[in-house]
């Protein structure tokens, strides 16, 4: 007897006969009429139209009954809401059933009937059933609670359901704990600031407690629960972890995960030297082990967080290569992650193992994995130093296979190992050249290109190779056009005599014949630093490259560290923080790994430790005062609503104009002919230049141009050359340089961001703090793309003045804090006032000479200003640029007078009388102010000018 | 938390959906029928998958897959802990997991899935808690409940659900009280062509079956303990007991279970029972290749070698394999170019050989890959570790029971590089 007979149908329609049968007299009959109603539910047959019918059943004393009517209830409730209000009568009435498993089982059942109506008359039962005598109710119960927020948060908050949740975690029933955590651990995720979970080290106690007791799962909700736990200090930490070990030996591997974590996060306070630290190591490693036997799909989850868990502590697992050694039948993602451990743990030791592991998986059927087994050994090769020559004779080897897409991945990884050891295995290139005909993927005919042109030198036939290449060249792709372009110019710089008609070749198919915009800037580019400056171009074009590392691949250390505390999860899974990708989890808090206890402060006060961010800062940064601490964190960094339009110009118009203002032609008219022996072979290129071409050049093109950055036009005002304010190692990789300007009557901040960090930073905003001249972003900070690691971008940031007004000391400080997806960073950096002085300063001499008199004598203050060279006439002009004003001038015995006045954006107007003595290099400057505080500032300065 | 479970046969049909939450459609599927069509082997198919709006955690087990929902951040161990579980449990129902039998119980399977699962958090897992709620189709059991109008579903509380031992049933009773364990010994090893372990480890594990009447406390205690690299026990050991003394001491489950695992991968202590000559070379002229495979024993502490096996997967080139084995039978699956060598008991005297030689289709280079051996084997009466039980004591029951220990080393994941 089965029940496929339930499937059987007849000439008159399936749902009219079970409608027949489910109003049958017979229990007997209408129990099979329900089972056949729920066999059709569970393939996914419509049975909604028997609602009524079925929910007539559920009357019964019949357990199986009711339990099937249940079932039906739950799939269905949702589309016949009115329908189900009838059921309530009989739920209510079961909460009162003497047997505890009816009591569960309504209270159970009821929660899942998502109807709104329905869930006003569930408080009442659930209230009870939450303080039944029955653990087994109270348990159902707990989770049920987590099943009404779902559906109705409000109502439970109001109903004060979470509160006796969170008395049932001290319940002394372990299993009831576990539920109850399972529960708010659930609602607390949507519900981040709701400090549901309050761990104290009394919760813990009996969190720990009750995972000695509890069920497997239970033990998965109360150990990830404790992971969020941050113990007040390095002995505590000890005993949570001396009482999680033995989760280790649990035959969950959940569970070990779990546990892992939690080990995982409290050892960071553990002193390095205690000998419990190096225990706790040792009994880490066999677990993660065991993992790897269980099933493939455990297995792949375990090694996505053995790869975390390697990068954070590789000493774990450094003896356990072997068990990474890849079966041939594993399936694909458990070989490629075990191939990706594998190269983590490579080290000098181990590598002759390693080599041959990897060689002999270059000879297995899947494609796939045979690339990243030949990608791997590159990476071996980068790492371990000792290695390389092993490595690339390895990759000889295989090159020699001849197996196409065998070589292809080799020579990508031997590009990539000429650029880690320069100078070193030069002498394979005639090899690789030998197989140039065989490359057909993009990646590799690129990386055979910049083999090439980085080495024109060296290969006879370069230009020869290169130019077989150019034939199809727009068949290519648009990575192997680029490199073509840029090895060919690479070649006429080392080989410029044979090479002239290549590269005016591959010029003009760049810059005329294509339609890729990247591909036409890049050929602009080098046609113009060509045709003006060779040596320039030489000096741009092969310039000494950076070497690079293994590092690369790493996770970025801040990320790492979230990481770990997510061990276990999706998260772990996918190597992203779970704020990047969790629908629904609305406003996940980035959590960071406890500091260790060696560093000291932050053992006192949790509440620092917990927010590492501020505490890092240095107090340089974030001054005392309490509110203005406040105005800082509580950012929303959007600039300030003051500002409705965009600001004018935007940080690309800036550059172009600056260069159009004749930077360029400085830049340009340098040394042309400072390389007799390659201008001779230059005549050419620009002879030859398209007519087109020097349109464009002029118009929007000088942007690309845009090399002078922020450092100062003669010109414009006075603008110090740019410090960096936010060093990389205080900002998570972000570098922050920068300047202030003043450009068309505009206060500017001239910012370099450098992103040193091994993951792209987006999301950029700024934000000031009060400041003494109220300065404040016009607008928000202009960073479109994201920044890519190693990249830096300009950006100029308008400012105004109309911003919030506070004293700040010195005068001119700007505290600052910049955010991106990352983080919250600050510093502060001081701006010369003469960025403030306005365009309007000069004032009519009879106002001079009243003010003058006017300003009491005890508010005017005298500096000196040394060693400077300018004539009287000279030192004017160089002032009137940043909208210091000369209103007159007077020769008195030999000494020239220049009285001057200038007048900060907030109104305040400052006077001034220099001093210039023929043939004295000292100057005196008398400044008189009614606001005789900023003096200090001004004569900075009047120094900072005069000097540049 | 678990969300929905759909349950998909080899071909792609979902035959069988349950939602513990609201109902997600069945289209969320369609990313994992695109990830399926995409892997080609259905093993190669990723656990874990993300989609726009929810992630797809599954597993394989035999020839059908447990796809699960997850709609919030879980871990992901957890779903696929509690999805094997599921098909354990069937399997331990119905005797078998696959699409016929639970088309058959559909009911029973839906009534489980509904009893494991609260709201996507595990209810009942434990089998022994399970059987008491929902009890086990048996051909009797449907005829008395004909006949009777009795039910499949117990209608009073598990006593195990609430108790400090949930996995053990209260007033168990037998007439034969006996208690048996079996050592289970499997090695997972790579050798290399010259037959150098490359890598080798041993998984242990200990199956027990307990059928005692009452609340019995066993004990039970090894000759060599510290042999194993890592354990991992079934929730009713005392690992206080395992930490300071190395027993293992426990309240059982009724019935079968796992009591343990282990883990022994110190290299010296693994012994390789057999050695393996093979050449399988395939010649650069001609459409042909060469084999010749010989297996003889090597550490096998005097006991006989059972249930040899060789399994190659030929490379695709290979049309077809004449052969002749000294013993055993041999064939060749031209489709899934698979050469299983069924070998039986191996003779230390006259040593099995296969040799022959392999057709290539003509045109085609040369394979590059060189073919990996899978050896299966079995030795009974020894743990191939060492690991031996020394006693089992029982107490707070007054009978004597039957006890017996049984040992047996399997190959596992045990391959021939050539």
């Amino acid at each position: 007897m089965t029940d496929s007979k339930y499937f059987t149908t007849t000439k008159k329609g399936e749902i009219f006969e079970l409608k027949a049968e489910l109003n049958s007299d017979k229990k007997e009959k209408k129990k099979e009429a329900v089972k056949k109603v729920i066999a059709s539910m569970t393939v996914g047959k419509d049975v909604s139209a028997l609602f009524p019918d079925v929910v007539n059943c559920m009357q019964t004393d019949n357990l199986e009954l009711k339990k099937l009517v249940y079932l039906y209830l739950m799939n269905y409730a949702k589309s016949q809401p009115d329908m189900a209000i009838m059921a309530v009568n009989t739920f209510v009435k079961d909460c009162e059933d003497p047997n505890p498993l009816i009591r569960a089982l309504a209270v159970r059942t009821m929660g899942c009937i998502r109807v709104d109506k329905i869930t006003e008359y569930l408080c009442e039962p659930l209230r009870k059933c939450l303080k039944d005598e029955d653990p087994y109710v109270r348990k159902t119960a707990a989770v049920c609670v987590a099943k009404l927020h779902d559906i109705n948060a409000q109502l439970v908050e109001d109903q004060g359901f979470l509160d006796t949740l969170k008395d049932l975690i001290s319940d002394s029933n372990p299993m009831v704990v576990a539920n109850a955590v399972a529960a708010l651990s659930e609602i607390a995720e949507s519900h981040p600031n709701s400090n549901l979970l309050d761990l104290n080290p009394q919760t813990i106690n009996k969190l720990l407690t009750a995972l000695n007791e509890c069920t497997e799962w239970g033990q998965i909700f109360i150990l990830d629960c404790l992971a969020n736990y941050t113990p007040r200090d390095d002995r505590e930490s000890q005993s949570i972890c001396e009482r999680v070990t033995p989760r280790l030996s649990h035959a969950n591997s959940a569970v070990v995960l779990s546990a892992v974590k939690v080990l995982m996060k409290f050892m960071e306070m553990l002193p390095k030297d205690l000998d419990y630290y190096g225990t706790l190591l040792k009994k880490l490693a066999p677990p993660l082990v065991t993992l790897l036997s269980a099933e493939p799909e455990l297995q792949y989850v375990a090694l996505r967080n053995i790869n975390l868990i390697v990068q954070r502590r590789p000493e774990i697992l450094k003896h356990e290569m072997k068990v990474f050694f890849v079966k041939y039948n594993d399936p694909i993602y458990v070989k490629l992650e075990k191939l990706d451990i594998m190269i983590r743990l490579a080290s000098q030791a181990n590598i002759a193992q390693v080599l041959a592991e990897l060689k002999e998986y270059a000879t297995e059927v899947d494609v796939d994995f045979v690339r990243k087994a030949v990608r791997a050994i590159g990476r071996c090769a980068i790492k371990v130093e000792q290695s390389a020559e092993r490595c690339v004779s390895t990759l000889l080897d295989l090159i020699q296979t001849k197996v196409n897409y065998v070589v292809q991945e080799a020579i990508v990884v031997i590009k990539d190992i000429f650029r880690k050891y320069p100078n070193k295995y030069e002498s394979v290139i005639a090899t690789l050249c030998e197989n140039l005909d065989s490359l057909d993927e993009p990646e590799a005919r690129a990386a055979m290109i910049w083999i090439v042109g980085e080495y024109a030198e060296r290969i006879d036939n370069a230009d020869e190779l290169l130019e077989s290449f150019l034939e199809g060249f727009h068949d290519e792709s648009t990575q192997v056009q680029l490199q073509l372009l840029t090895a060919i110019v690479k070649l006429f710089l080392k080989k410029p005599t044979e090479t002239q008609e290549l590269v005016q070749q591959v010029l003009s198919l760049a810059t005329q014949d294509s339609d890729n915009p990247d591909l036409r800037d890049r050929g602009y580019i080098y046609w113009r630093l060509l045709s003006t400056d060779p040596v320039a171009a030489k000096e741009v074009v092969l310039a000494e490259k950076p070497l690079i590392s293994e590092e690369t691949d790493l996770i970025e250390p801040t990320l790492l560290e979230e990481l770990i505390c997510h061990i276990g999860t999706l998260a772990s899974v996918y190597h992203k923080p779970p704020s990047a990708f969790v629908e629904g989890s609305r406003g996940v808090q980035h959590k960071r790994l406890p500091g260790s206890a060696g560093s000291g402060e932050s053992v006192e006060s949790p509440d620092v430790a917990s927010a590492p961010g501020v505490s890092e800062a240095p107090p340089a940064v974030i001054p005392s005062q309490g509110d203005l601490l406040g105005d800082l964190l509580n950012l929303d960094l959007t600039p300030p609503t003051t500002t409705g339009p965009p600001p004018p110009s935007s940080g690309m118009q800036m550059g172009a104009m600056d260069l159009l203002g004749g930077g360029l032609d400085s830049l340009l008219g340098g040394d042309l002919g400072g390389s007799p022996a390659m201008g001779g072979g230059f005549g050419a290129a620009p002879a030859a230049m398209p007519a087109s071409f020097t349109a464009p050049v002029s118009g929007g093109l000088d942007d690309l141009f845009d090399l002078g950055g922020g450092v100062g036009m003669p010109m414009g005002a006075y603008s110090p050359p740019k410090t960096v304010w936010l060093p990389a190692m205080k900002a998570k990789g972000l570098e922050i340089s920068g300047t202030f300007a003043r450009r068309s009557g505009v206060v500017q901040m001239e910012m370099t961001l450098t992103n040193k960090a091994m993951s792209v930073m987006t999301d950029f905003a700024i934000q000031f703090n009060r400041n003494s001249f109220g300065l404040a972003p016009a607008g928000p900070l202009q960073v479109l793309t994201p920044l890519s690691p190693n990249q830096s971008i300009e950006v100029t940031l308008p400012l105004n003045t109309v911003g919030p007004v506070m004293k700040m000391e010195p005068l001119n400080n700007l505290q600052v804090a910049v955010k991106n997806n990352i983080d919250v960073f600050y510093f502060s950096c001081q701006y010369p006032i003469s960025m403030l002085f306005a365009e309007d300063g000069k004032m009519e001499r009879q106002v001079f000479l009243a003010t003058w008199k006017d300003i009491p004598n005890e508010n005017e203050s005298q500096f000196q200003i040394k060693d400077c060279h300018l004539n009287s006439d000279a030192a004017s002009n160089k002032l009137q640029g940043s909208n210091i004003f000369t209103i007159a001038k007077r020769t008195v015995e030999g000494q020239d007078m220049l009285y001057q006045s200038m007048k900060l954006s907030n109104g305040i107007w400052l006077l001034a009388e220099l001093r210039v003595q023929a043939g004295n290099p000292n100057y005196t400057v008398s400044l008189k102010c009614r606001a005789p505080e900023v003096s200090q500032c001004v004569f900075q300065s009047y120094e900072a000018v005069l000097k540049n | 938390m678990i969300h929905s479970l759909f349950l998909i046969n080899q071909s792609g049909d979902i035959f069988l959906e349950k939602h513990w939450k609201s109902v997600i459609g069945r289209s969320v599927c369609d990313y994992f029928f695109e990830a399926k069509e995409k892997a080609v082997d259905p093993e190669n198919v990723a656990p874990v998958l993300q989609t726009p709006h929810h992630y797809l955690i599954s597993i394989l087990r035999g020839k059908l897959f447990f796809l699960s929902v997850i709609q919030t951040e879980v871990p992901p161990l957890f779903v696929i802990e509690f999805l094997h579980r599921v098909a354990d449990t069937f399997q331990d129902y119905f005797g078998d997991c696959s699409e016929g039998v639970i088309k058959d119980n559909l009911v029973t399977v839906y009534e489980l899935l509904e009893e494991m699962l609260d709201n996507g958090f595990p209810l009942a897992t434990e089998s022994n808690v399970l059987k008491e709620m929902i009890r086990p189709p048996t051909i009797l059991r449907s005829v008395v409940n004909t006949l009777t109008g009795g039910s499949n579903v117990g209608d009073t509380l598990p006593t195990g659900q609430l108790s400090n031992i949930p996995w053990r049933r209260a007033g168990v009773k037998y007439t034969n009280n006996e208690a048996y364990f079996d050592v289970i010994e499997e090695i997972d090893a790579i050798l290399d062509k010259s037959g150098t372990t490359v890598c080798a480890e041993i998984q242990g594990v200990i199956e027990a079956c307990v059928r005692l009447t009452g609340m019995p406390d066993l004990t039970l205690s090894f000759m060599n303990p510290r042999l194993l690299d890592d354990v991992s026990f079934h929730p009713c050991v005392r690992f206080k007991r395992w930490e300071s003394e190395r027993v293992l001491s426990f309240i059982p489950p009724d019935g079968n279970f796992t009591l343990m695992t282990y883990h022994v991968s110190s290299q010296n202590l693994v012994a390789i029972p057999v050695y393996v000559k093979q050449n399988i070379s395939f010649f650069e002229t001609g459409p042909c290749g060469r084999l010749d495979i010989t297996i003889g024993p090597k550490q096998t502490m005097g006991k006989t070698v059972e249930g040899l096996m060789v399994t190659i997967h030929m490379p695709k080139a290979v049309l077809s394999a004449n052969l002749t084995a000294t013993q055993g039978n041999y064939s060749y699956d031209l489709a899934t170019k698979v050469l299983v060598w069924d070998i039986g008991k191996l003779n230390p005297q006259k040593l099995p050989n296969l040799r022959g030689s392999l057709s290539m289709q003509a045109g085609v280079p040369r394979p590059e890959e060189n073919p990996s051996l899978n050896i299966e084997l079995k030795i009974q009466q020894l743990a191939i570790s060492g690991l031996k039980v020394s006693r089992l004591d029982m107490y707070g029951e007054k009978y004597k029971p039957f006890k017996g220990v049984k040992y047996v080393t399997k190959a596992g994941k045990f391959q021939v590089r050539t």
